[in-house]
């Protein structure tokens, strides 16, 4: 059976870079002195340490529990001894600390007694999701959210389709390439099992059609249960809703996720680490990165997660120095670093050194609509942009601003070289906090209500009291009562004066 | 802003303002050299002239904004607009025509607004409009094609010296004046086209001149600087109307080719009406937009009291484009209304 393809609106033909880092086998990344494990490697909440400074652990033990459902466990790279756990630089664009377990390897790797094969096929979806959980799997293409609850959703949903995306569409990264050609069984197996936890009507692994020996190491292993489909090179063809798009014809809800069409889409390396997971209760400790660029043997490698991002680019023959610029992911969306001992995490999909060229000066924007040409989800970019500049939230969010993917497209072709997608995140984020400044103030507005209706109460109650009071004694009763706080205040202000002279004498002994 | 390229995409695909504005300039070439070729080196005068005080009105500008002079100087944006301005006017035109109509449009029309990519109205076309309203004599006299293109010191003569005596048989009102003055007398299309100022469509010589201008435009079509949206919507709502109402009396109502190929029309359609900064930006409002223009520019052809009305077409679809970009924001993916 083949499925028809569509297309998605905009996107570029770039140079794709790929036969830098695609041609080699990948290699094996030597286990480093240290290992800095940040708490927070994917999207949701950071996980929760479970060692203590000074405990030897193993290799895949874990070291760090899932704080919540929106969260993963963490597990150790290798074996040796939690030497410190405290903030150390992190992948980030604010390049600011964060709070990381430190390891010093003991070099021996030893593994920790993990369970063994599970028969999926027999094995509860839920039970599935349980394990993928335990194995700290989130998606492994870049964006990091934790698999398990798309799993869930699947569950809770029915599912039409479950897209397997090995759509690597930015230029420079080959690492899901090479994953596939050399571990094609293990996507394949774990596609499988991803279905069977989601209960999927039809399942296809999609690759682009510049990945020819990828696609005939796929194909050798599928049988009729999984179409394989080769989809046309454009950029973003990769990004979730355009594959979607491409595959299905449908469009994702604005705000909406890929449930929401019936489908659900994991990366090329989760299917393998769920694989890895189900059969042999591996969980992620490693992954491959492409490192390539300018750097002298561009390759991809097989690095555990905590490996410095500095020993990856000396693997490779090369020394950063302050001609180089790193960035973690692809040049349209990945993350700028100038720190080289940040940790290569779980969603390090790629290394790209390259030469630190001056950026041309911003120019006003002539509205040449041109980043609407490009635009994916056929957004305004040059309104948006203006929105931005204006602070005008109410109107960022009318034109859409959430919808935007930060794929880069119109910044790239921007004749005035505006960081259009600079300007979109700082719309987003101020929105954001906003809405948080927001939710603050109506929370506060709530319990200052429930405050003035318990004080409304109250002095009711009393009112209720006295007017019993009232009603049951006389005036004769009322005339007593008033005398007697008249009496009292009269005692008080005496009582007070006594005190407030005590003081002023103290004072002139002094 | 950084200097480095800090925030994602780290890349770009090096087109530039500067790049766009001169490439729309070259296009503009096989135009003027035909120009040049029918009615002498007149229009390089024009064009040196304009280009020159677009120069050191957007310097004074910027240097009255405190704006870095050189960085702007270099955008091209300012000789463009002296580029469109001087194809607009006739190359017999006075010097102060260039320089009262450049002083409008750069300071005025565009930098009063905010400069590059803030102005409202097309600068060159506000700068046009400008002289068109305050010397209307000088506009009117047009070089005719019946002998040799006149000599480079008649040109002289008319655009520094202020000549005591118009020099008889090289200069005349275009043909979209003639047609329009004398179906105002009565005369039936037919044979005011035999005048010596038409050719076989348009005007004599200008209907070549238009279609190096068609050359040039298409150019910048292919290699996607300019989209096709706004040309042809232009073009097709001239044609569609004129053919309407040239089908329904083609005595008072001048063929759908004729107003093609005469006055402005191509040079709008292509160079002028897309001008991105005061144009319309989707792809249904671009089509709005040009449609727009077309039909204003029938409209004030045949029932206004211009024989051309390209430029008053432009500012008043200039001022509708906020309007209609309101009207028609694309529907972003997954939204459903």
């Amino acid at each position: 059976m083949s499925r028809e393809l569509h297309t998605f609106p905009g996107g570029l033909q770039m140079p794709t870079y790929k036969a830098l880092s695609d041609q080699e086998m990948s290699i094996l990344q030597p286990i480093p002195e240290r290992l800095f494990l940040p708490l927070q490697q994917h999207i949701g909440i950071a996980s929760e340490p479970t060692v203590k400074i000074g405990d030897k652990v193993l290799k895949g033990q874990i070291i760090a529990r899932a704080n919540g459902y929106v969260s993963v466990p963490m597990h150790a790279s290798t074996s040796g001894k939690i030497v410190d756990i405290g903030d150390y630089p992190v992948p980030h664009p604010s390049e600011l600390k964060a709070p990381c377990i430190v390891i010093e390897a003991d070099g021996e790797d030893r593994l920790f007694d993990i369970k063994p094969t599970h028969e999926y096929h027999s094995v509860d979806p839920k039970l599935l999701q349980e394990l993928i959980k335990e194995c700290g799997i989130i998606g492994l293409g870049g964006a990091g959210f934790p698999a398990h609850v798309k799993l869930n959703e699947g569950v809770e949903n029915s599912v039409d389709t479950l897209i397997i995306n090995g759509v690597e569409c930015e230029p420079y990264i080959t690492c899901d390439d090479r994953l596939i050609q050399e571990k094609a069984n293990y996507i394949v197996a774990g596609t499988r099992m991803i279905r069977h936890a989601v209960q999927a009507k039809h399942c296809v692994i999609a690759v682009e059609d510049d990945m020819p020996a990828a696609y005939a190491e796929l194909e050798k292993l599928i049988d009729d249960d999984i179409e394989l489909l080769k989809i046309p090179t454009r950029y973003p063809a990769g990004g979730e809703k355009q594959l979607i798009q491409v595959l299905t014809g449908m469009e994702v809800p604005s705000g909406g996720l890929p449930i929401h069409v019936g489908v659900v889409i994991h990366n090329v390396a989760t299917a393998a680490a769920v694989y890895r997971a189900v059969t042999r209760g591996e969980p992620v400790i490693s992954r491959y990165v492409t490192v390539t660029g300018m750097v002298d043997k561009p390759r991809n490698l097989q690095v555990l997660l905590g490996t410095r991002v500095k020993d990856c680019i000396e693997a490779c023959n090369f020394d950063v120095d302050e001609n180089c610029q790193m960035i973690l992911g692809g040049p349209m969306m990945g993350m700028h670093v100038s720190n080289p001992h940040v940790p290569v995490i779980k969603t390090t999909n790629c290394i790209l050194v390259q030469e630190n060229t001056p950026r041309p000066p911003e120019m006003p924007c002539i509205r040449c609509g041109y980043c609407a040409d490009v635009c994916p989800v056929k957004l305004l970019p040059q309104q948006l942009y203006w929105h931005a500049k204006t602070d005008n939230m109410e109107a960022s969010q009318q034109y859409h601003i959430f919808d935007c993917i930060e794929c880069g497209c119109c910044s790239y072709v921007c004749p005035s070289n505006i960081p259009l997608v600079q300007y979109y995140r700082y719309s987003k984020s101020k929105i954001a906090a906003e809405e948080r400044r927001r939710d603050g103030a109506d929370h506060a507005h709530v319990r200052f209500l429930k405050r003035n209706s318990r004080l409304g109460k109250k002095l009711e109650n009393k009112k209720q009291e006295q007017q019993v009071l009232g009603n049951t004694d006389s005036t004769e009763n009322k005339q007593d009562y008033i005398a007697a706080a008249l009496e009292r205040t009269r005692l008080k202000r005496e009582e007070s004066k006594t005190q407030s002279r005590k003081p002023s004498t103290n004072d002139k002994d002094a | 802003m950084h200097k480095y390229f800090i925030s994602s995409p780290h890349r770009h695909d090096g087109s530039s303002v500067r790049h766009l504005m001169l490439s729309v300039c070259f296009a503009l070439i096989p135009g003027l050299l035909t120009y040049i070729w029918f009615f002498g080196w007149g229009i390089v005068i024009q064009c040196l002239l304009a280009v020159g005080f677009a120069l050191a009105a957007e310097y004074l500008a910027l240097r009255l904004r405190k704006r870095p002079v050189t960085f702007f100087l270099k955008d091209g944006s300012a000789v463009l607009t002296g580029l469109l301005f001087a194809l607009s006017i006739s190359p017999f035109s006075p010097w102060y025509i260039s320089f009262f109509g450049i002083l409008v449009a750069i300071l005025f029309a565009k930098h009063i607004y905010g400069g590059l990519g803030q102005n409202l109205f097309n600068p060159a076309m506000v700068g046009y409009v400008f002289v068109l309203l305050c010397f209307p004599a000088d506009m009117t006299n047009w070089p005719l094609t019946i002998t040799q293109p006149p000599a480079i010191s008649t040109y002289f003569t008319y655009i520094f010296t202020t000549p005591e005596n118009l020099i008889d048989g090289i200069s005349g009102a275009t043909a979209l004046d003639q047609m329009k003055t004398q179906l105002g007398s009565m005369g039936m299309v037919s044979e005011i086209k035999l005048e010596p100022a038409f050719g076989q469509y348009g005007g004599a010589g200008w209907e070549w001149i238009a279609c190096a201008y068609l050359f040039g435009g298409l150019a910048l079509t292919i290699l996607g600087l300019i989209r096709w949206h706004i040309p042809v919507a232009v073009l097709l709502a001239i044609f569609l109307f004129s053919l309407f109402f040239h089908l329904y009396d083609s005595d008072i109502y001048p063929s759908p080719l004729f107003h093609i190929f005469s006055g402005g029309t191509i040079l709008c359609a292509f160079f002028i009406a897309t001008d991105p900064v005061s144009a319309s930006t989707s792809a249904k409002g671009k089509i709005l937009y040009g449609g727009l223009i077309g039909v204003l520019c029938f409209s004030i052809r045949t029932w206004g009291s211009y024989p051309d009305g390209i430029a008053f077409a432009i500012l008043v679809a200039n001022a509708c484009v906020p309007l209609i970009d309101h009207y028609t924001r694309p529907r972003v993916l997954g939204e459903f209304k």
